[in-house]
């Protein structure tokens, strides 16, 4: 493979991304490439020392901030003709409300997921309260004379505890899994755009 | 290793291959090499947080009819390496105490 067909096939997997990153990214590859010519390997060899195309345009999808892929591709383009306006506007009243609701399903399960990580942290922090004030009262309670009452308090207390410890480390892996759902998440939805 | 600390040490690594001398891309991934291999995608992340925090700048100069860029290093990316080396006195003292307990259970 030559330099050049290098070059546009990595601006073609790179299409949609922003204009300005893609033009450094692809200036970056051409002059690794000329290095490697200018020291004594063929074009062929130092085109190859570059690696996958495939791979180079997924870590440059994964590298670029997904705000700012959304941000290129709802930029408007000039130079559109009358009859591309209007086809825009007519295809609009289909996927506007398509692109509209994709979205909604992407912000409502983020949003589920994490909501359902922070009832579970709370569910914790319920529980280290509890664990806290039951045995605080069943101590009060033993020494006010109601010893049975105050031994069962403490002994409720305890298996809050004992549940929170539990919880504690449910959660942390929760949050774990979530975090790493979210990042699978934004990088599918750069794939897609 | 933790990907927070290994980003860390890459940008030391990249701002250490240019300290003596203002360098280029394919140069740096070639210096490192003997140490560390470092696909031309990483360089390139690590270059531009570099220069967004201003540890590195840029300067296009001419060379064998086309134009090259090359990398220099700033007061800041200087600081960060003296900074490197005072965080790894530190980090080889607790790397010491923590073999030493190693070797407590004997």
């Amino acid at each position: 493979m030559t330099k050049m067909q290098f070059l546009l096939s990595l601006h073609d997997k790179l299409t949609g991304l922003p204009r300005d990153e893609v033009e450094q990214r692809l200036n970056f590859y051409s002059e690794m490439i000329e290095d490697r010519m200018e020291e004594g390997l063929s074009e062929a060899d130092a085109v190859a020392a570059a690696g996958s195309i495939d791979d180079i345009a997924s870590q440059i999808k994964a590298d670029i901030p997904l705000a700012k892929i959304v941000k290129e591709k709802i930029k408007p383009r000039k130079n559109r003709k009358g009859w591309q306006i209007a086809l825009l506007a007519v295809g609009g009243l289909v996927w506007v409300p398509l692109l509209i609701a994709a979205a909604a399903v992407v912000v409502s399960l983020y949003v589920s997921v994490w909501a359902l990580i922070a009832s579970l942290w709370g569910v914790f922090a319920a529980l280290v309260v509890c664990a806290f004030a039951v045995t605080v009262f069943g101590i009060a309670f033993a020494f006010s004379g109601n010893v049975y009452t105050g031994l069962a308090a403490m002994a409720a207390g305890m298996v809050c505890a004992g549940l929170g410890i539990f919880l504690f480390f449910g959660c942390r892996e929760a949050t774990k899994g979530a975090a790493w759902l979210t990042k699978k998440m934004v990088l599918a939805i750069k794939k897609i755009l | 290793m933790d990907i927070q600390l290994k980003r860390g040490l890459l940008d030391v690594c990249v701002l250490a291959a240019i300290q003596n001398e203002p360098s280029y891309g394919y140069k740096i991934i070639k210096d490192m090499k003997p140490y560390i291999e470092l696909s031309e995608s990483t360089l390139y992340t690590i270059l531009k947080r570099l220069e967004a925090t201003n540890m590195l700048t840029v300067q296009s100069a001419e060379h064998g009819g086309r134009l090259r860029k090359y990398y220099h290093i700033t007061q800041n990316g200087i600081k960060r390496i003296a900074e490197f080396k005072e965080d790894w006195k530190e980090i080889l003292s607790i790397y010491k105490f923590v073999m030493k307990g190693d070797g407590m259970h004997d």
